[in-house]
């Protein structure tokens, strides 16, 4: 198991204080919250903040976690031995706890926390004893808590193609959760789930599988699994809510005198007409050929006009004969007038 | 991929076809009582409904009630610091969903 270097995550020396690590977390926190960042990577570089934040800010966390890098440095092999942490006593539990994990297709799923085996080996049983409670800030203590006899449901996020929203796809979700032992040990199962996923779902919207969550206490029912869809980027089609948009390239003489063009949709492709005299950037629609649903989406093919190489004699010939034929065109007359009203006031005489 | 050997479990679209009573939500979401309240109180959250016991959110509910706790708990962020969030992310996501419509997101 690789050693985790807390102090290096977060950016501030060994001996920084309470308030240091809380500044430094919280400054980076707010640069890789996946929510808000668009970095590279953000949602991994917010979980290794987030755990090293998780240990270091708990004083008898940070005694242990100190002690073992200690020994680290002194060129020990890491490695933490069953009952490693007797003489160290966790009081709190974590903000946030494991819970569902997806893979399968989903290299990079984002549950709740699900912080490293090297956090889990040091703090995990421990740990896991605040799980479901979230303390955001603006509780203010109104309302009993709600009951805990239904198991808890559980959120993983996967990861679908543009194919597979407009068709419906059947997919394998391997997911992890902490289950007590006998001993009282929490350990993590993994389980995998088949899922028949519905055509037409979007980016963004949830999928539930009623039953799949934790196991409920006694007779009570279990949770459900909640899961957050995202889909892939696609090389050509680009997905805003249930509308789809793709870059239709045409002849300048289709783009003139009008033509019926072959388009690729997810679906297939299909014929569309391109009216005579449309110019680059017109979107042309195709209505319901979007994402499906009860209110489908659409498709916008967008025109651009794309020129032939004027790469041989008879290549050449054509363009003449063209600029010959439209010898009083100018493509710049329009920017010439703007940037002539824009440039207006600095030939204008001094006062 | 999938494994034919096991048996498939439809899913349903949580929001096109669920709604939470304000219990069911709390569930859902991981939310206590008095966050969710807190939630309606500030406007991030709209119910239908009269009080908690009739109250009905719509299926985006789960999402919306979700990226505030996430923010509020990462962030340690105050109800109106969530409040803004959400709403500066709301606007950022449609301006890159323009860019994305003209190939530039």
């Amino acid at each position: 198991m690789e050693f985790k270097d807390y102090y290096s995550t977060l950016g501030v020396a060994k001996d920084a204080s309470a308030d240091v690590i809380k500044r430094a977390y919280r400054k980076l926190a707010r640069k890789y919250h996946p929510d808000v960042s668009k970095e590279p990577n953000a949602e991994n570089r917010f979980k290794e903040v987030a755990e090293a934040h998780e240990a270091l800010i708990d004083p008898e966390r940070r005694a242990a976690y100190d002690d073992l890098a200690r020994r680290h440095a002194q060129g020990q092999p890491f490695e933490a031995p069953p009952g490693w942490d007797s003489g160290y006593e966790f009081s709190g539990g974590a903000r946030r706890a494991p819970s569902g994990r997806a893979t399968g297709r989903s290299p990079n799923p984002a549950g709740d926390a699900d912080f490293s085996d090297f956090f889990e080996s040091l703090f995990g049983s421990a740990s896991r004893a605040g799980a479901g409670q979230r303390g955001a800030g603006f509780d203010d203590g109104r309302g009993a808590a709600r009951p805990q006899s239904q198991g808890a449901d559980h959120h993983a996020r996967i990861e679908i193609d543009l194919h597979d929203a407009y068709q419906g796809a059947r997919h394998t979700i391997t997911l992890r959760r902490p289950v007590a032992g006998d001993n009282g040990q929490v350990n993590m199962q993994e389980r995998q789930v088949e899922v028949n996923i519905p055509k037409g779902v979007r980016a963004g919207q949830h999928l539930r599988l009623a039953g799949m969550g934790n196991p409920g206490h006694g007779a009570a029912a279990a949770g459900d699994l909640y899961l957050e869809i995202a889909l892939r980027p696609h090389a050509r089609f680009r997905v805003d809510g249930a509308d789809v948009w793709v870059d239709l390239p045409v002849a300048p003489w289709e783009a003139a005198l009008g033509a019926s063009v072959t388009v690729p949709t997810p679906d297939g492709a299909v014929q569309l007409a391109v009216p005579a005299g449309s110019g680059a950037g017109r979107k042309l629609r195709l209505k319901g050929k979007g994402l499906p649903g009860k209110t489908a989406g659409d498709l916008y093919a967008v025109l651009q006009i794309s020129l032939p190489a004027a790469d041989s004699d008879s290549a050449r010939a054509a363009y003449s004969a063209m600029a010959q034929a439209f010898a009083q065109f100018d493509p710049r007359a329009s920017a010439a007038s703007t940037a002539s009203a824009t440039s207006a006031p600095a030939t204008a005489p001094e006062a | 991929m999938s494994n034919p050997a096991l048996p498939a479990f439809d899913a349903i679209v949580v929001e096109q076809t669920l709604s939470f009573s304000f219990n069911a939500l709390c569930q859902a979401c991981g939310g206590q009582h008095s966050q969710i309240l807190a939630l309606v109180d500030e406007g991030i959250l709209e119910p239908q409904g009269q009080g908690p016991a009739d109250w009905v959110f719509d299926g985006s509910a789960l999402r919306t009630a979700r990226t505030a706790l996430r923010l509020a708990d990462d962030l340690q962020l105050g109800l109106a610091g969530t409040a803004l969030v959400l709403d500066l992310l709301a606007e950022i996501n449609r301006l890159h969903a323009s860019l994305r419509r003209v190939g530039l997101g």
